[in-house]
């Protein structure tokens, strides 16, 4: 198929229909405001549900008794917005509830600013409500790979009957790139939802969704449920791109916009004879430490370079498993990272230009 | 013997799970009326209901219909959010007052702001029964609480809301009425009430509350008698009976 020049946003919204979302449920924030603006018009269009709701809050259990019904469901959101959305993400997770959540990140704390951020990083990891529960997280850096990733990530919702995020930041979602709708995604493994409660028992028992386990043997059982399908992820559904990594003295680790930002800087140090690579989470949980044994043993030094003070940054400590010197770089507030200023870093961390 | 036929049973809206309820509160009448009418209505098996945070969230075990559990207050929400992608199918939630009046105030008001199609059955204790006794909007002045020792004070803690007269000012709510259950005729009034509710939705007419006037015994501590005899003299004066709102008045004629 051709492809069409897109606002990052509109492009995401675009993608949500093309997977088949059946509603969309939402709430005004900058700076993702172009994407349920999209959906308004053409939700409708294509006969699915627009809902503009109170709040966060009432967005995201909207989202919840949507995806308990069995329909597809997604909402979106940025950094402040998402942290209202907890109470309900943690609801769904603990009712294995499927639905895709889009997270357009901008700085923080409190109202912070507008500006693209990577700061939201352990609210996304480390599940970020209430409980014991994870979401599988997805961090593209093009706006063609964040519309492919989003078609697949409703099959990838079903599959695990668990939320998933979609973690952006401003800078994708209002850029325009050209894109590709129509692009092929892989399809997964889809059991039907008998589970669903959709009101319609004139053929089978009826149905409840909840996440209230009073015995606690009851709870453990139902968390130890949860922490298989965690581990299940953490196995076999790491995704990772490793870039200019053959014969590479040092690594750059970064992820959605940054890694976009470092393949310039990789090429700002390849004129000055460094061989740079670039290790790019693609999930951000799992967590790809599977790319970290990956590495070519001409790889002396990490450096992670982030939108943040140093949020993933603990990740890759555990999954360097101290083997290698590990050395940051963060621009945050809404400031983004230059690429002469990584590549000012990487030169300072190896000891300056190579001239043979 | 050969005349012998029966006269009761149980409804077919219930399961058979014994009630989780305190000996005299009103919860149980209340859920029998709710099984009775999506029977008679013959919705049982496209109904979905809303189970929220209080004492009736086990209620997701007790009506023999597809239940969801909502987190508290959000029950409106959940109830859009299936009502949306299921227009067919019967949607009712079934609320306290810690839950609809204080943290869920929001997602009721703004579900009958959208006129959803969707049916609220709020009950209202004047008081927070599962955590254990604690102050509710709807507590009365005066009225002695764990968190209001000394008595409701309307100085510091406010007037109790009035949740069906308050909802009845919303332009998108279509029908609102306050009912009791503190005797076999207002039980039958209140089962009344519901099935109009109930039918409303069933014509895709739009948002219905029904406010249940109910008792806390154990909470209040009263014996059951006491408590429904305190009901009637204190919460019906503060909190009248009657129709708040009915866009479909007239209709019918």
């Amino acid at each position: 198929m051709s492809k069409v020049l897109m606002k990052g946003n509109e492009a995401m919204a675009l993608a949500a229909i093309k997977a088949g979302c059946d509603a969309f449920y939402g709430y005004p924030i900058t700076p993702q405001n172009e994407l349920p603006e999209y959906l308004s018009k053409h939700m409708a269009l294509n006969g699915r549900i627009f809902v503009q709701a109170e709040s966060e809050v009432a967005a995201i259990n909207m989202v919840y008794g949507a995806a308990g019904a069995g329909a597809r469901v997604m909402t979106s959101s940025s950094s402040p917005g998402i942290a209202l959305k907890q109470e309900g993400i943690s609801y769904m997770a603990g009712a294995e509830l499927p639905g895709v959540i889009i997270n357009v990140m901008r700085g923080g704390p409190g109202l912070g600013g507008i500006q693209p951020s990577q700061s939201d990083y352990k609210q996304i990891t480390r599940g970020g409500g209430n409980g014991d529960y994870y979401l599988y997280s997805l961090a593209p850096e093009t706006l063609q790979e964040a519309v492919d990733l989003i078609k697949e990530s409703f099959d990838i919702a079903d599959y695990f009957r668990n939320p998933v995020m979609i973690a952006v930041d401003g800078l994708i979602g209002q850029m325009m790139e050209p894109v590709d709708l129509d692009k092929e995604v892989p399809k997964w493994d889809l059991k039907p939802k008998n589970w669903a409660a959709d009101g319609d028992t004139s053929k089978r028992e009826k149905n409840v969704i909840n996440s209230l386990y009073l015995d606690p043997y009851d709870l453990e059982n139902h968390n130890m449920k949860l922490k298989a399908k965690f581990d299940e992820m953490r196995k076999n559904h790491q995704r990772y791109e490793l870039v200019n990594m053959e014969d590479a003295e040092i690594a750059i680790v970064a992820y959605g916009s940054v890694s976009r930002i470092a393949r310039t800087a990789i090429e700002i140090l390849s004129e000055k004879g460094i061989k740079c690579g670039i290790l790019r989470p693609i999930t951000i949980f799992p967590y790809p430490k599977l790319a970290f044994k990956n590495l070519p043993s001409s790889v002396k030094n990490l450096l992670v370079v982030e939108m943040s003070t140093g949020q993933m940054l603990d990740d890759v400590i555990i999954a360097n498993e101290c083997r290698l010197p590990i050395s940051f770089f963060g621009r945050v507030g809404g400031v983004v990272p230059e690429a002469e200023e990584i590549a000012n870093k990487v030169l300072e961390i190896i000891g300056g230009e190579k001239h043979e | 013997m050969n005349n012998v036929k029966t006269v009761y049973k149980k409804s077919i809206g219930l399961t058979d799970l014994p009630l989780s309820y305190c000996p005299g509160c009103t919860h149980g009448i209340i859920h029998k009326l709710v099984a009775e009418v999506l029977v008679e209505l013959d919705v049982l098996d496209k109904t979905v209901g809303v189970a929220s945070v209080g004492c009736s969230v086990l209620n997701y075990k007790f009506f023999a219909c597809d239940m969801q559990q909502a987190a508290h207050g959000r029950a409106p929400a959940v109830a859009t959010g299936i009502k949306r992608v299921r227009p067919d199918s019967i949607v009712f939630t079934y609320q306290g007052d810690g839950d609809l009046a204080s943290i869920g105030i929001a997602e009721a008001i703004h579900s009958a702001h959208r006129g959803e199609n969707i049916t609220i059955i709020f009950v209202n204790n004047a008081i927070y029964g599962m955590t254990g006794g604690q102050m509710a909007p709807t507590t009365l002045i005066g009225q002695k609480t764990t968190t209001s020792p000394n008595g409701r004070d309307e100085k510091t803690q406010g007037l109790p809301l009035r949740i069906a007269e308050m909802m009845a000012t919303i332009p998108g709510a279509t029908y609102i009425e306050r009912v009791s259950v503190h005797n076999p005729q207002h039980v039958n009034k209140a089962k009344k009430a519901l099935k109009k509710a109930f039918t409303i939705q069933k014509a895709n007419k739009g948002f219905t509350l029904i406010e249940f006037i109910s008792t806390c015994p154990v909470n209040w501590g009263m014996t059951p008698k006491d408590a429904v005899d305190w009901a009637v003299d204190n919460m019906i004066p503060y909190y009248p009976l009657g129709v708040y709102k009915d866009k479909t008045a007239g209709e019918e004629k």
